[in-house]
């Protein structure tokens, strides 16, 4: 078991003629994803890395049977490239697209709800359940199958994680990067929801960082709902406030938002914290070995 | 995307956001013109930078001017304008070191009846706008916030729909506005919400929100950021920028496509990825030293790019040492390599350079760096990064 994605999910890739719809489409499917097709407006009849293209997600799905697709088509696209994997039927969608105006989210993210749809992203890395499915751009060989469900709001710190997770041999269940903007389509608790009820996660592992709350929600969420041994780390201790770091979301703004708010309310739910994002995979181990 | 308050008013005025007349002005002699011109017995002259707390902020060089002071003739106008322009401005949001004022706003003044607080920005966890608004005008929102919150109210509203007739009766309830006025602020909170849409902000902000003695609701300030992603559909508003309120070196960075914050530490450090960046900075503390700046190189950082970001991370004199950590995804090891040793040669390496690599093509990285010849120590994990720069900035 895993969550959201195994090896039996057909993927397609929207944005698959450019560079990196094209270039991660290629690596998905060296890893061994059910890459089974690609959609670019105007290009339908092309063929890419082997893979059929698309006018449509709508004839793609009907033509391939896809249920996920990982989307690379320009931010000023990407809303409407939602809203088109959604009316289609796809189940799992991965934005992996940077830099989408923040209001055109609010209306795709009811959207999404509303059709009960799990949307990834934007700005994200993607997911990934290590031995069997991976949609998106992180580098397959860190990960290894396992019992750590991860999830995080950052690609790079993510791989972090993974890393020292498949290094201590704990390996991972499943691992989503839910994206650096301030709205995304699935938030902390949404997984926290899966990673409870998934047999194979045996720990959860999850890497906020500064900006929002979504990590005050997730602690309160943990603290009456989930049941698995969780760890944590935040990013940003040392961020300045008002700064913009990086993600759009990552902001400290009116004195709210703050690394040590977030760590003091993961702590006061039971959550391991990680003082060095060194010691992220120590931690889970701790949270394991606590619940023993 | 930050703009002064004269130009966040001539958009609240297009937008049909009740605002004062005022005039921008340059030099002591267009302060006193703009005075004339407006006519009154009385005008306000605000200085005009790109942070707020203002009227309580004091100018470095003359120290009993104010950043917002009101005046009662052309020649007053003239003398506020002078110790403003040119001089520093120091208030609660510009740190120590101030900024420097460039041009004032000369504004007509009014009757104010009372003074009240209005903002709007996104509601992430409920992710709909909402619009705030409190009794609490003219004092720091974030200060009532955390003391008295009660005294905060909010209604969310949705982008496409706006906000509804309802919602302001109930806000002006909250606020004790009645009669007549409930009219003007009904016009006026519509206004600003689709504003707040039509733009594409994060966040607009009028403190003090004024009603007049004569019971119109005006805007006597006017701070708004827009969304960079949205930028590209809003080609009008670019020409509102002003660099000189930006830091250079942030600015340059932006025009290589690369994120960066300049921090007060004496380490810099070069990362892919936001999150890796924060916790670079964050276990560089941690192990006793302090960042020289935030820096995400991003996914498909190019080797000009790379090497863009060292020379300008080598830029800041406080710099005593180099922290390179990349997890190669999209960013492979070998650009990075690549990019080290150019930047080598371009710009030179002073200083101590810590390089820890790990992820795509990374044994070809590590090994482009052995043979380069250059001064690298090498670091195996992040712990032994941090600790090794730390050590070698210490020396």
């Amino acid at each position: 078991m895993s969550i959201l994605v195994n090896k039996h999910t057909k993927v397609i890739c929207q944005g698959i003629t450019g560079k990196a719809g094209e270039f991660h489409t290629r690596h998905c499917k060296e890893y061994g994803t059910q890459m089974v097709g690609g959609v670019t407006p105007g290009k339908g009849g092309e063929t890419v890395q082997g893979l059929p293209v698309f006018d449509t997600v709508a004839e793609a799905v009907e033509k391939t049977g896809a249920d996920a697709t990982m989307i690379f088509v320009p931010a000023a696209f990407t809303a409407d490239a939602i809203l088109e994997a959604v009316d289609a039927g796809i189940r799992v969608i991965a934005a992996i697209t940077e830099g989408v105006p923040v209001l055109d989210m609010v209306h795709v993210k009811e959207v999404v709800e509303r059709n009960n749809v799990t949307l990834i992203g934007p700005n994200c890395p993607g997911l990934i359940t290590p031995g069997e499915c991976k949609i998106g751009i992180m580098p397959g060989y860190i990960h290894q199958p396992g019992k750590v469900g991860i999830m995080s709001r950052s690609g790079t710190l993510t791989y972090e994680a993974v890393w020292q997770t498949s290094n201590l041999g704990l390996g991972q269940s499943t691992c989503v990067g839910l994206g650096g903007d301030p709205i995304v389509g699935t938030s902390f608790i949404d997984l926290l929801k899966l990673f409870q009820d998934d047999p194979q996660t045996e720990a959860i592992l999850m890497m906020g960082e500064i900006g929002g709350s979504a990590e005050e929600e997730a602690a309160a969420y943990v603290k009456q709902h989930v049941t698995k041994p969780v760890a944590a780390f935040i990013a940003g201790r040392t961020a300045p406030p008002g700064k913009r770091m990086g993600h759009a979301g990552a902001i400290i703004s009116g004195g709210k938002g703050t690394a040590a708010e977030k760590v003091a309310a993961l702590e006061d739910a039971g959550i391991v914290v990680a003082a060095s994002p060194a010691d992220m995979g120590t931690a889970v181990k701790r949270a394991l070995e606590k619940r023993k | 995307m930050k703009i002064h308050e004269f130009q966040g008013k001539e958009l609240f005025r297009k937008a049909g956001v009740a605002v004062l007349e005022g005039v921008v002005a340059r030099t002591p002699e267009e302060a006193a013109d703009a005075f004339k011109k407006l006519g009154g017995a009385i005008a306000v002259v605000k200085a005009q930078i790109h942070a707020g707390g203002r009227g309580k902020g004091t100018v470095k060089e003359v120290p009993t001017q104010r950043g917002v002071q009101l005046v009662k003739s052309a020649d007053e106008a003239a003398t506020v304008a002078r110790n403003l322009l040119g001089n520093t401005l120091v208030t609660i949001q510009t740190g120590p070191e101030g900024q420097t004022v460039r041009q004032v706003f000369v504004e007509a003044g009014c009757d104010i009846g009372r003074e009240l607080y209005l903002g709007i920005v996104l509601d992430r966890a409920l992710s709909m706008p909402v619009l705030m608004v409190s009794t609490e005008g003219g004092v720091e929102i974030e200060k009532v916030a955390a003391e008295t919150p009660e005294k905060i109210h909010k209604e969310h509203f949705h982008p496409q729909i706006g906000l509804h007739s309802y919602q302001v009766r109930k806000l002006c309830w909250k606020l004790g506005i009645t009669g007549a006025s409930v009219r003007s602020a009904e016009k006026f909170m519509k206004a600003i919400c689709k504003l707040y849409v039509d733009l594409d902000c994060s966040l607009a902000e009028i403190n003090p929100l004024v009603i007049t003695k004569s019971g119109e609701m005006l805007a006597l300030d006017a701070k708004i950021t827009f969304d960079d992603n949205a930028l590209f559909r809003h080609k009008n508003l670019a020409e509102l920028r002003d660099l000189s309120e930006e830091d250079p070196a942030e600015v340059r960075a932006q025009n290589a496509g690369l994120s960066y914050v300049k921090l007060d530490g004496n380490i810099g450090c070069l990362v892919n990825g936001a999150g890796l960046a924060m916790s670079t900075m964050d276990i560089i503390q941690y192990h006793g030293g302090k960042p020289a700046n935030f820096l995400d190189v991003g996914g498909g950082a190019t080797a000009d790019q790379v090497t863009e970001a060292f020379s300008i991370i080598l830029s800041d004199a406080n710099v005593k040492g180099v922290l390179v950590n990349i997890f190669g995804g999209i960013a492979r090891c070998t650009t990075i390599a690549t990019a080290i040793i150019e930047a080598s040669k371009r710009v030179g390496f002073k200083v101590p350079l810590v390089v820890r690599l790990e992820g795509t093509e990374v044994e070809e990285g590590r090994k482009m760096l052995a043979d380069s010849g250059i001064a690298v120590i090498n670091a195996t994990d992040l712990t032994d990064a941090a600790k090794k720069i730390v050590a070698a900035a210490g020396k």
